[in-house]
């Protein structure tokens, strides 16, 4: 487990290594290799969230759906808040409620807040148990079940196939 | 001239991107309150930068790597700053905007907040 923790980390840095410097060339391959050869040696013992990733063609084709879902989510709504900030009379409706997630992986969870904060209009706040407390600038239901339809689920459904 | 339509392709990109940049910024004056704020100038503006890079991909294309690594991080680092701000903001308890409609977040929060205390 040790040993494909380090060599996930070593993989992830080589790959940044690769996009910040654009070139091919010896010296620069042979730099970034000891580089990130040492980080993921020392760090790689204590890094237990790529424990949660699975390597299988499957959730590879489900984490582009997932991208795909999360950008069009994040056009819609970026609209929706411009909108909202153009009108003069500044129509908000802003109100802190709670939603549930099924998800159990700290990964998924993480990217399932994430994905819900990035999204403008609504704003996780705290997260206990599988509790969400989530800002909405718009509430448009009060109700556990409806809120967590219209705003956990659709990212939620897609995660599940990922992370299990 | 080839060369000059994927610039114009580029620099309309950017131009969107600082339309949505400037509306997070005019949100930031307009909303009510903090969490609002929040929601508007942290977060409208995501599109708006992830545009404005997208477009300078066109303009310079040597730069891709840099600027695909700045959208990860962005992506990344963007909405843990938000939580924090709002969830900091919640504990020393900023006054909501008056029209709030409805805050579950309330009494649960103290309990949570005691308990942190306690470990302390």
């Amino acid at each position: 487990m040790k040993i494909k923790n380090q060599f996930a980390i070593f993989i992830v840095l080589m790959i940044i290594w690769f996009l910040i410097n654009n070139s091919f060339k010896l010296e620069v391959i042979a730099v970034g290799f000891v580089l990130s050869f040492v980080i993921a040696i020392i760090f790689g013992k204590r890094t237990d969230v790529l424990n949660e990733f699975k390597f299988t063609p499957t959730a590879f084709f489900y984490t582009l759906i997932y991208l795909l879902v999360f950008f069009w989510e994040l056009i819609k709504s970026n609209i929706q808040v411009a909108l909202i900030v153009l009108k003069p009379s500044l129509p908000i409706n802003p109100g802190i409620v709670k939603t549930r997630t099924i998800l159990k992986s700290k990964m998924a969870r993480m990217i399932l807040t994430n994905s819900i904060t990035l999204t403008p209009g609504t704003l996780t706040v705290d997260i206990e148990k599988d509790i969400l407390y989530i800002h909405w600038i718009n509430v448009e239901s009060l109700d556990i079940d409806v809120a967590t339809e219209k705003i956990v689920k659709k990212f939620e459904n897609i995660l599940v196939k990922i992370y299990g | 001239m080839e060369n000059s339509i994927v610039e114009i392709i580029g620099a309309f990109l950017v131009l969107i991107g600082s339309v949505f940049l400037f509306l997070g910024a005019l949100g930031l004056v307009r909303m009510p309150d903090v969490f609002n704020r929040i929601q508007t100038g942290t977060k409208a503006s995501t599109l708006g930068t992830f545009l404005t890079f997208f477009g300078l991909v066109f303009i310079m294309p040597e730069w891709w790597g840099k600027l695909i690594l700045l959208i990860i991080f962005i992506l990344m680092t963007n909405p843990v700053s938000s939580h924090v701000l709002a969830r900091a903001a919640y504990c020393i308890k900023v006054p909501m905007f008056k029209k709030t409609v409805i805050d579950l977040y309330g009494k649960d929060a103290e309990k949570l907040f005691k308990k942190e205390t306690k470990n302390e």
